[in-house]
């Protein structure tokens, strides 16, 4: 499979990733043969095998519904960029 | 005294030969003295460590007799340490001082044992050489200008060096086994579910496994006692009592059946590395054991596999590194868009943001049935691989890595070589089981390691096996020239 | 050219625990903000979620009430995508394989028609946090306290047919997890939300049109009032010649408009795939059965009861069933009465539900008890005061001034049966009146009503009014 500038760029979008110009090309590149030894996938039978989304077959465990954790908020705060009145402050998002 | 074994270390400060104290001052000195050639600690936790010893040196007063207190260890950059920098090595958490500690962390506290500090790794484990660290390369001790491995260089080239008798390590497609062999320490990544993976940052959350580095199976069967255990606040934690690893470490080796399977030994294997691995396997068949030939017909595709599937699951763990809650944020960033944009960009380096474009176009509309779902499809054929192994013989062995450590620089420039580092180590994360990889020879001066691969919950018997083995041979005891 | 109007419904139920989907926090409304984000809410690096086991039963709940299938084995997926109230950058959700699955819910419209309404699937989900763009200047504040409250979203079959069909199915799934009690449906806490997805297509036409997406709306009203708005919008821009496009609009209530929102995912791709974090939820038949039979009296059956068992008329009977207290509070009264199930129902969909709404009070609060009610209805129906006198009792009640006796006692109250006294005061009003009296006899046979009000002013209100209409028309006839 092979990636143009232009898929590089419509991915990075997808996944809010500053990506410069200068570099499109080596990423198209790269990209490219990581896809390409990728491919290798498609040489085996894979029709009536069912997919392994985890090693262990076992199932989810649930857990009792109680309060168990306390407000940690300053401490939690302290390590944030940017908050204020005990919000998380962004640039403005307009709706 | 940095060349004394756990047990040893154990009963010199039970005895009071020495205090914890006194044997973390040691370690801190060496660290400070020689790290700067590896640059395997991206930050040392020496007040933290003092206190922690000290601490420890009361509990030994008041009789407490447990394996590790006391005990001094580095610990992968990649846990949770409350108060204490976790960095991952990457600049988008170089700020980032962890609120709490992984459950990890807390047990090997909880046992009293001292944390020196935290090692360096690729950034966010992505890397098989420790190269892609934003805070610089580890340098492998038996030659400074070759590489550790990866992504536990840190751990692996400290443990080497000695500048910690234990270390932790994390290991997703390889990153505990196949530095230990390049740096010829021991090495061993239980079952996947066996240990937390609370506060232990995400890579691959489905293959992701937590682990110890160690001078022996010995040492690193008592650091892996501490730290494997059921948490519920993991829900792949799996709910079933841990073995008591160093009591069944000299257990009989008769009867053993080990399989070789035929794809580890083909195409692609330095024949130094083939060499040293035969004569490894030669000793176990003088210890009773029975050796057999096998087949994993899957092999080749365990490492495109592996790329999907790693990738996917870490294009989407590393979305939550936006730069609002937590480590780097750009300047004045002009609108949400470029929040996100520039912090990530500016965070992540170029083997991260390879991975999560690829894991991202994965996922993405249209492909998910032809790559994610696909390797889904072949990680069970590969793990049905290793069943049907399992029915015939009791360990699988062959060489950790298809060479010795390579050359600083030399596989930067094409990432699918640098992928096939691992490739006899990948496939067994995809199957979820145990695998471990010990000292077993020296090629030019380099070391080699030889992989044990166990059925599921086996890591007892994986460090049985090694441990009878490094009775009866001395690869393991060798140290790298100028850190003796 | 005659339009058909086909409307699906997602709602967003907020699951009724008090702690989060995947976390210990509080799900309490109303707290300081970020103080019930813990770390799992907030996605700090290497934090990992742990279901809630309730949340399970209650989704299951559901499924079984709506005939649905319950999924022996459901799986969790992240959703992905990038907005500063998902701290994760994915929501983990359910999307290939939902805990439940097909089922449905009959409405009876109002014409008398029931139209059954598949529910395509109802699946679990963690909620994001708050985004507040009031309060700064070029910034918006995060909110995460409302982070990892678990909703169960329920999507609808493109079925309904009209604004009214969708109000009517919004209401009935409205008062079905109040029934169930795994939802408080308090729209203005945002527990109960609404999206609708309208398209319309010519009459007699297979295809659907394209459809635009209405989000967030909270209250019955404006369902249907957007819903009306966005069919006569979509009528427009075809027949003006356009094409309706596939987007995500908001109901504005002051305007009574929807409007275009600027997309916060423009290209939606998800990339949903299965959460690594979680295995899959594994239920057990024994499990599901024994939810089953600890499921409560449903609204569809209790309201067939009502019916047969208390010969109530379908539409008190639909009325009375709305809520499960309202339900409760009827057969209380009923009991307490010693029957009359139709004054009874009369009292509580009348009188009691009036200065319910008036005072904005659930039945649950009200001071007038069911054994206080029941006791004036009795003196209703053994003659001892009029309806009419009742209400005065009932307010007086209401009031917390005693029981109906003591009230009867005090007010002097009782009725007048006694015929010698009736007549008596109807000849002194005949007495009165006779201009009237003649203009009766002469053929104005309406003015009995005149006559009546007399006789009524007379004994403030107290005498039988059916005594009196005997006593006045036989006078009256001599």
């Amino acid at each position: 499979m092979s990636l143009d500038s232009e898929a590089v760029s419509r991915i990075a979008h997808l996944a809010r990733l500053g990506v410069e110009q200068s570099e499109y090309e080596t990423y198209a590149r790269n990209l490219s043969d990581i896809l390409s030894f990728i491919e290798q996938l498609s040489s085996v039978d894979t029709q009536s095998v069912e997919p392994m989304a985890h090693p262990l077959d076992a199932s989810q465990r649930l857990r009792a519904d109680e309060v168990s954790e306390t407000d940690q908020r300053d401490k939690f705060q302290r390590i944030a960029p940017r908050t204020e009145a005990g919000l998380y402050l962004v640039p403005k998002v307009i709706d | 005294m940095f060349q004394k074994s756990i047990p040893e270390l154990a009963r010199g400060l039970r005895d009071g030969e020495f205090s914890s104290q006194e044997l973390t001052q040691g370690f801190l000195d060496r660290i400070r003295r020689l790290d700067a050639r590896l640059n395997s600690v991206i930050t040392l936790a020496d007040t933290a460590a003092l206190e922690a010893a000290q601490a420890a040196d009361a509990r030994l007063k008041s009789g407490d007799t447990a394996a590790l207190t006391g005990i001094p260890f580095l610990h992968k950059d990649i846990f949770c340490t409350d108060g204490v920098r976790t960095s991952c090595g990457s600049r988008m958490l170089d700020n980032f001082v962890a609120p709490y500690d992984a459950t990890v962390t807390a047990r090997l506290k909880a046992a009293g044992a001292v944390m020196l500090g935290k090692t360096n790794m690729d950034e966010f484990a992505m890397g098989s050489s420790n190269e892609t660290s934003f805070y610089g390369p580890v340098k492998n001790p038996w030659d400074l200008e070759r590489v550790p491995g990866g992504s536990s260089g840190g751990s692996a080239a400290a443990v080497a060096a000695r500048l910690a008798p234990l270390a932790t390590g994390t290991d997703t497609g390889g990153s505990i086994r196949q530095p230990a062999a390049l740096c010829g320490v021991t090495g061993i990544k239980p079952t996947y579910g066996r240990v937390s993976r609370y506060g232990m940052i995400a890579f691959a959350s489905s293959l992701d496994q937590a682990g110890p580095f160690a001078a022996s199976a010995q040492d690193a069967a008592y650091m892996l006692e501490t730290m494997a255990g059921f948490d519920p606040r993991d829900s792949t934690s799996i709910d079933q009592p841990v073995d008591h690893y160093a009591g069944m470490l000299d257990d009989d080796l008769a009867g053993l059946t080990i399989g070789l399977p035929k794809e580890y030994f083909g195409d692609g294997l330095d024949a130094g590395v083939g060499t040293a691995v035969e004569a490894a396997v030669e000793a176990y068949r003088k210890l009773g054991a029975q050796i057999k030939e096998i087949s994993l017909p899957n092999t080749s595709l365990a490492v495109p596999a592996y790329y999907v599937v790693a990738t996917a699951e870490c294009s989407s763990n590393l979305s939550r590194m936006d730069g609002v809650r937590f480590g780097h944020r750009c300047e004045d960033p002009k609108d949400l868009e470029d929040l996100y944009v520039r912090s990530r960009g500016e965070g992540f380096g170029d083997e991260v943001k390879r991975r999560i474009l690829v894991g991202t176009y994965a996922l993405s509309a249209g492909y998910y049935d032809a790559y994610y779902l696909k390797a889904q499809q072949v990680r069970r054929l590969i793990r049905d691989d290793f069943v049907q192994a399992f029915k015939e013989v009791d360990i699988i062995m062959g060489p950790t890595a298809p060479g010795t450590a390579f050359k600083l620089g030399e596989r930067c420039d094409d990432p699918v070589t640098m992928y096939l580092s691992d490739i006899y180590t990948i496939a067994v994360n995809l199957a979820g089981l145990p695998g471990m990889s010990i000292p077993a020879g020296m090629v030019d001066g380099l070391p080699v390691g030889l992989q044990l691969i166990g059925n599921y919950f086996e890591e007892g018997r994986l460090l049985n096996a090694a441990h009878r083995y490094q009775q009866v041979s001395d690869w393991h005891t060798r140290m790298p020239a100028g850190f003796e | 050219m005659e339009w058909e109007v086909v409307i699906g419904l997602e709602i967003h139920a907020q699951l009724a625990t008090c702690s989060k989907i995947f976390s210990g926090a509080s799900t309490a409304y109303g707290a300081e903000p970020n103080t019930q984000a813990c770390a799992v809410d907030l996605g700090l690096p290497g934090v990992l979620p742990v279901l809630n086991g309730s949340v399970v039963t209650m989704a299951a709940k559901f499924g079984l009430a709506t005939h649905a299938t319950v999924a022996r084995r459901s799986v969790f997926a992240r959703k992905n995508y990038f907005y500063p109230d998902l701290p994760k950058g994915y929501q983990i959700s359910q999307f290939e394989l939902p805990i439940v699955h097909d089922g449905y819910l009959d409405i009876d419209m109002e014409d008398g028609e029931t139209r059954r309404i598949g529910i395509t699937r109802a699946h679990l989900e963690e909620d994001a946090g708050k985004s507040l763009h009031e309060d700064f200047q070029s910034e918006t504040g995060i909110d995460l306290n409302r982070a990892g409250t678990p909703l169960l979203e329920i999507v609808s079959e493109p079925d309904l047919r009209s604004a009214a069909e969708a109000v009517a199915y919004m209401k009935k799934i409205h008062a079905l997890v109040r029934y169930l009690e795994i939802c408080d449906g308090n729209m203005q806490e945002g527990s109960f939300r609404c999206d609708a997805n309208v398209s319309i297509r010519p009459k007699g036409q297979e295809a659907f049109g394209t459809r635009a997406e209405i989000k967030n709306i909270n209250s019955f009203r404006f369902v249907e009032r957007a819903i009306n708005f966005e069919i006569e919008r979509q009528i427009e821009v075809i027949e003006g010649g356009g094409e309706v496009v596939q987007e995500t609009r908001l109901y504005d209530a002051e305007r009574d408009e929807t409007r275009s929102m600027r997309s916060k995912e423009e290209a939606n791709d998800y990339r949903y795939f299965p959460d690594p974090d979680l295995l899959p939820v594994v239920l057990e038949q024994a499990f599901i059965d024994a939810i089953e039979k600890g499921l409560p009296e449903l609204p569809d059956a209790k309201r067939e009861r009502f019916i047969q068992d208390y010969g109530l008329s379908r539409a008190d009977a639909t009325g009375l069933t709305g809520s499960r207290e309202l339900a409760d509070y009827f057969e209380q009264t009923v009991a307490a009465a010693g029957g009359e199930s139709k004054l009874c129902a009369n009292w509580v969909m009348g009188e009691v539900s009036a200065i319910l709404n008036k005072e904005g009070m659930d039945i649950s609060a009200s001071p007038v008890s069911t054994a206080l009610l029941g006791g004036m209805l009795q003196r209703i129906s053994d003659g001892t005061i009029s309806g009419k006198l009742a209400k005065q009792v009932f307010e007086a009640m209401w009031k917390g001034e005693g029981s109906a006796d003591d009230i009867i006692e005090k007010k002097g109250l009782r009725q007048i049966t006694d015929s010698g006294a009736i007549e008596k005061i109807i000849r002194d009003v005949l007495d009165a009146n006779t201009k009237q009296v003649e203009q009766y006899r002469g053929g104005q046979e309406k003015l009995l009503g005149f006559f009546v009000g007399q006789v009524m002013k007379a004994t403030q209100g107290k005498a039988n009014p059916g005594e009196v209409n005997k006593l006045l028309k036989r006078m009256l006839a001599d």
